[in-house]
């Protein structure tokens, strides 16, 4: 692939179609995890009367769901339930989009991808919830490389999740460096 | 710019054949920094935004999230994003709760592990 590189408010790079296709296939899979949550969320009549989303009041017991969408505070369960119940909906939401966006703007096949910043910012969210969620089912917990762990076994699942984890860490990276080129007048 | 360039995949997997280096990420163990950069706010603020540090999210991700989503200068951003990294968490945003649910609602949508806590 071709990482990311901007110039003028666009962000381009390019996919091979096996990267497009590995890309696509893990932001999918953490649209169904949010989906799978969303799913969830309590029957509540007054919500269904108002049009009110709410969520469910406490955290995801699958602790890969559970980094996405973390507790609002840290030693007040009560104020963390309540914020959850109004705010979860909120960021579920933004993460699907994001999720969404990427899918939409990536070509199965491959090939290059130019994004406007906006465009970009969604690219950044999707990637980075796809390495929350490899973190956690890799127990990833330090700046340890995290191939070093796994190198036991190159031919196991888990030794090829952490080089598609420093695969996605690359991409972002080069991503976000682009988009803070691009701000860093504002220094 | 450094842009890397990533060799060419052959045949296998894009992950298989990724490049070596491993961008830096937030990972020094929190200690007991409780130091924080506080940005200005008004007197009657008693809710604060604490961002915790993390071992996934980039250096550079948290610095463009701090600059884009909460205004700050690119040095503050930057300033912030070490504290986090160094101290283990840093305080971003101050001011009446409303306001500070609104900030760490997007920042969960970034993918920052971030907390409301009153300011006593």
């Amino acid at each position: 692939m071709r990482l990311f590189t901007g110039r003028n408010g666009r962000y381009s790079a390019s996919f091979e179609p096996a990267e497009a296709s590995l890309l696509s296939d893990l932001v999918g899979q953490v649209r169904t995890l949010l989906a799978q949550r969303r799913e969830s969320a309590p029957v509540d009549p007054l919500a269904e009367l108002t049009g009110l989303t709410v969520g469910p009041s406490t955290a995801p017991e699958d602790p890969a769901v559970a980094r996405l969408l973390p507790d609002f505070h840290r030693d007040d369960p009560d104020l963390s339930a309540g914020m959850r119940m109004l705010r979860e909906p909120e960021v579920l939401a933004a993460k699907d989009d994001a999720a969404a966006v990427l899918i939409s703007t990536l070509p199965l096949s491959g090939g290059p991808v130019h994004l406007d910043e906006a465009t970009a910012r969604s690219w950044l969210v999707a990637i980075n919830d796809v390495r929350l969620v490899f973190s956690v089912r890799l127990a990833i917990t330090g700046d340890d490389d995290p191939l070093d762990a796994a190198t036991a076994d190159r031919n196991g699942p888990e030794y090829a999740m952490h080089l598609t984890y420093r695969w996605l860490s690359t991409v972002l990276e080069s991503l976000t460096d682009a988009l803070l080129e691009a701000h860093d007048d504002d220094r | 710019m450094t842009a890397r360039t990533a060799t060419a995949p052959a045949t296998t997997l894009p992950s298989m054949t990724a490049p070596s280096a491993t961008a830096p990420a937030m990972t020094l163990p929190a200690a007991g920094g409780e130091t924080d950069t506080r940005p200005a706010s008004s007197g009657d603020s008693p809710w604060v935004v604490i961002v915790w540090n993390d071992p996934v999210n980039l250096m550079s991700y948290v610095t463009y999230v701090f600059q884009t989503l909460l205004g700050h200068p690119r040095s503050t951003a930057h300033k912030l994003m070490l504290d986090v990294h160094e101290k283990g968490r840093a305080t971003v945003a101050g001011g009446a709760r409303e306001s500070m649910e609104i900030v760490v609602t997007q920042l969960h949508a970034a993918g920052l592990w971030a907390t409301i806590a009153q300011d006593r």
